[in-house]
């Protein structure tokens, strides 16, 4: 039986980290496969001009389109390259929300995220995204520093 | 860049210049706006012959129940589903990162809520007395059966580019729908709405918008010479819609909510402090709906008044919301058509309703104490109010009888509103526009400037002239679209009817969140 790891990704230094203790993990794990995720932060409740609505389809593809060729595919096509099992998904959503989502609809038994992504005063209002899915997460998170 | 800067020079050299000549330029746009508009307008507030009664009036009343029954009452029957989709209930993860209901509400929201709720309404009241609000509110409610046809046809029908963006609206879904229907004359009714639309976008949405906040601007400050705030508005206005300058468009769409709740709170607040007194006010409200309390033209004028000012700040059956809800992509176009029918609530049921009750129960309306009907002013057009308040003047003189400071927040709230409801005209008639000569920038630039120039133009002139011809400019859309909702609601009822049946079997199934 494949044993599934989603990582989450956000295009900085952390979440390269975690992508490195994936594989590193994957590597010692015999059949296992690295469901690399990025979550484009998104909410369904803001306030928006007609024109942005307008615009909204188009942006959303070019926002799915960046987020694959610069940091998703490189990932994947690395991780195959040193013999892993590896697949990318990118979506739109609350990040801690759609990562524990694509972790259950995937079957992964973990999630491996940076540490913390967004910091100052958001943060502290709301805490980070990390946090949020360390308290929410239907399976174990492990938390690379 | 450069033009906005000379237009705040002007502006600000304006300022300088003698009040006589200033007084002399609102003059003179003034009368030579209501000379230009006189026709118009007399033909779209025509009575029906033999009554007082504005054709246009029965017009809009008819469809609004027309489409009520026709549809089985669907503003009654679909709302818990409507407020399910709003909260996102119905929506596929995988389609994250697309325009949600919320979003496609909240944007035609900002367009309709406005001046229409804050002075309209001071206007229905200050005419209709009291009981126009019982005819606002019975209108708010039937008109949400037309906002559901319209919005539904307009996803349905939008034109999708090959670069992922949208454009639809009554223009499209008339000259789509009547050629699927094998019906003639889709193309002229399409250009029609469009040609109105073009006005609707420079009267109510712009010169209304324009002259009001300049009384409420002027009633802080003192009096001083309209064209001056307009000039300054259109600024703004240019800066954004032509020099692109997002940032201060962002910043409204994301204050203007909070305005909104502000001023329902506000309202409110003066409700609970006043609470003995709300079943007096809604006394006042059924008994002047039926009777009229003395107001100028009785029960028919409060009714009249009602349904114009209803029909003013929530646009059904307009057609403007069908452009703003028209870039919601969705599988199913009647969910858009769902969650529009609950704007007419917000609009007129809830917000319209709250000023209504505030203006009442302040009592800025001079009740004659003998005979305990209200007292009409010296012309006997309209009821007799504190100080001689109308329109915006009179909702914030009532605000302020028990929040004082409250007119500040008003005059901002006033400010923002106008200016939010400015920038969702200028791209409901910038659609219209393109429909009818194309996209490309310079005839979107064209537009945009005359847009700004009627800012000027509604700032300086006269609340009656500018009042008149956004109606009137309004209601002709209204008569355009209404007609080609008449032929085509049979294609929404086909909608309606499977997704009734699939949501009935459970086949509409919410996604866990």
């Amino acid at each position: 039986m494949t044993v599934k790891i989603t990582v989450g990704l956000d295009g900085t230094d952390t979440g390269e980290r975690a992508l490195t203790f994936a594989r590193d993990l994957a590597s010692r794990i015999e059949n296992c496969e690295l469901i690399v995720t990025y979550v484009i932060e998104w909410s369904p409740f803001t306030f928006q001009t007609a024109e942005e609505n307008e615009k909204r389809h188009k942006r959303r593809d070019e926002e799915i389109n960046i987020a694959t060729t610069r940091v998703v595919t490189p990932a994947v096509e690395a991780l195959k390259d040193a013999g892993i099992k590896a697949q990318g998904v990118v979506q739109h959503g609350d990040v801690a929300e759609t990562l524990n989502r694509i972790a259950t609809e995937h079957g992964a038994s973990q999630i491996i995220v940076g540490r913390v992504s967004n910091d100052g005063f958001t943060k502290r209002i709301f805490g980070s995204s990390t946090q949020n899915l360390v308290m929410h997460a239907s399976v174990p998170v492990t938390v690379v520093g | 860049m450069k033009a906005y800067k000379t237009l705040l020079a002007a502006s600000i050299a304006s300022l300088a210049a003698p009040a006589a000549f200033a007084q002399g330029i609102d003059e003179q746009v003034n009368q030579a706006f209501a000379t230009a508009t006189g026709p118009f307008v007399s033909f779209i507030f025509a009575p029906i012959p033999g009554t007082g009664f504005p054709w246009i009036v029965m017009w809009l009343v008819i469809a609004a129940t027309v489409f009520t029954i026709y549809f089985g009452a669907v503003q009654f029957r679909f709302f818990g589903h409507a407020i399910g989709l709003v909260k996102g209930d119905y929506s596929d993860p995988n389609d994250a990162g697309e325009v949600s209901h919320f979003q496609a509400l909240a944007t035609a929201l900002s367009g309709t809520v406005g001046l229409g709720n804050i002075a309209g309404v001071a206007v229905a009241v200050g005419i209709g007395g009291p009981g126009a609000t019982f005819w606002m509110i019975l209108a708010g409610l039937l008109g949400m059966a037309s906002k559901f046809t319209e919005c539904t046809l307009g996803v349905k029908y939008r034109n999708e580019y090959e670069d992922g963006t949208v454009s639809g609206g009554p223009m499209y879904y008339i000259s789509k729908g009547f050629n699927e229907l094998g019906l003639p004359g889709g193309k002229i009714l399409a250009v029609l709405f469009s040609i109105f639309c073009i006005l609707g976008a420079l009267g109510g949405g712009n010169m209304f918008q324009a002259n009001q906040a300049h009384a409420q601007i002027s009633g802080i400050v003192g009096d001083y010479p309209g064209w001056i705030t307009g000039l300054i508005f259109a600024a703004v206005v240019f800066a954004v819609i032509v020099g692109g300058i997002k940032s201060i468009a962002t910043v409204t769409e994301k204050v203007v909510p909070l305005m909104g709740i502000l001023y329902v709170g506000a309202a409110l607040i003066i409700l609970i402090a006043n609470y003995n007194m709300i079943g007096w006010a809604f006394g006042q409200i059924f008994a002047g709906a039926f009777t009229g309390l003395g107001v100028a033209g009785g029960m028919v004028g409060a009714l009249i008044q009602g349904f114009k000012r209803a029909a003013f700040s929530n646009e059904a059956g307009v057609g403007s919301a069908a452009i703003a809800h028209s870039a919601v992509k969705t599988k199913e176009p009647i969910t858009e058509g769902f969650v529009s029918l609950l704007e007419p609530l917000i609009d007129t049921v809830v917000i319209c309703t709250m000023t209504a009750l505030v203006i009442v129960i302040s009592q800025q309306l001079i009740i004659d104490e003998t005979t305990g009907v209200y007292m009409l002013n010296e012309a006997g057009t309209a009821i007799a109010t504190v100080d001689g308040n109308t329109g915006v003047a009179l909702t914030s003189a009532a605000f302020g009888s028990t929040i004082s400071w409250f007119p500040f927040v008003l005059a901002i709230a006033v400010i923002l509103f106008a200016f939010s409801t400015m920038i969702s005209w200028s791209y409901y008639g910038l659609k219209a526009w393109t429909y009818l000569f194309g996209e490309g920038k310079t005839v979107e630039l064209v537009f945009k400037i005359i847009f700004c120039i009627f800012i000027v133009i509604g700032a300086s002139a006269s609340l009656g002239p500018v009042i008149d011809f956004s109606d009137a400019a309004i209601f002709a859309m209204a008569v355009v679209n209404i007609l080609a909702l008449y032929f085509l609601m049979k294609l929404v009822r086909v909608e309606l009817n499977s997704y009734a049946e699939r949501l009935e079997k459970g086949e509409i199934k919410k996604f866990g969140h």
